[in-house]
């Protein structure tokens, strides 16, 4: 319950913006009892490796998010605003090498939030993903358009 | 009270930034509406209402961090629970709708989620 309640604490401080003690009690008091209630759940530093490699990995891994994100929300509003509205769903089958609980999590919450793509289902090794303009029903073809960018670094993050 | 309300005359450049990134923002927004209305069934209308938003609303809250600096640590926090908490509601509302047997666009060409649970496509 530690880690959870390490993230929750200076999360409620800084919401706050204060240091006065009543204000810091209450937030103890509601943070412990939060990071008690879900001590069995994840939490981002659950898995967590911190070795070099996973902390350099952060940082290149947000800034691969924060691209995709931009690239894949231009690609979906021009698919949006034109005329024809060029559609080809479908829902494909991925496969991530990842084995964490935490990996795997971040990774379907990736796909999901770059538009185009939406985690449906996750089922052992294998994700099923929506894809409003499907490139290829292929697996291993699309674990490598959809998954790979990601997983390559989540799997020095996590594992 | 503090409404946040911005003195913006006469604009520096950050106020300059604050504002496009608010119109850019916006401009998202909107678009994740419109697809809402184009898209023809619920998994594509998931896509463009729920997730085209993300970032909009990115970008506007980045916008509001130029104009009112003392807010940014908060707004940051703000970010950070969108982007935590969107995809795990899509994720969710996607996976029931298919359970459900939620109806797909015709032109929806292959569903391997549905042929490895045995159904009709």
């Amino acid at each position: 319950m530690l880690p959870l309640f390490a993230i929750l604490f200076p999360l409620w401080v800084a919401l706050n913006g204060t240091l006065a003690p009543d204000v810091l009690i209450a937030g103890l008091i509601a943070t412990l009892v939060i990071a008690a209630g879900f001590r069995d759940s994840l939490s981002p530093l659950t898995e967590f490796r911190a070795t070099p490699a996973a902390l350099w990995a952060v940082p290149l891994y947000l800034l691969y998010f924060l691209r995709e994100l931009v690239r894949s929300n231009l690609r979906l509003a021009a698919v949006i605003l034109s005329p024809k509205l060029p559609l080809n769903p479908g829902i494909v089958k991925v496969r991530t090498r990842l084995k964490s609980r935490m990996g795997r999590l971040l990774l379907a919450n990736s796909i999901t939030l770059t538009p185009g793509t939406l985690t449906v289902e996750l089922q052992d090794d294998w994700l099923y993903v929506h894809w409003v303009r499907m490139e290829t029903d292929d697996s291993d073809e699309a674990t490598a358009r959809i998954v790979a960018g990601f997983e390559r670094y989540l799997e020095v993050i996590y594992g | 009270m503090d409404l946040g309300l911005v003195n913006v005359f006469p604009p520096t450049p950050l106020n300059l930034i604050g504002g496009l990134l608010l119109v850019a923002g916006t401009a998202f927004l909107l678009l994740g509406g419109l697809g809402l209305v184009r898209m023809p069934d619920l998994f594509n209308r998931i896509q463009a209402g729920t997730k085209a938003t993300t970032l909009g609303t990115l970008l506007s809250l980045g916008g509001i961090g130029c104009l009112r600096p003392d807010w940014s640590l908060k707004l940051l926090l703000i970010g950070l629970f969108i982007l935590f908490t969107n995809p795990l509601s899509s994720q969710v509302l996607a996976r029931s709708a298919h359970r459900l047997g939620s109806k797909k666009s015709p032109l929806t060409r292959v569903d391997r989620l549905a042929e490895d649970n045995g159904e009709a496509p």
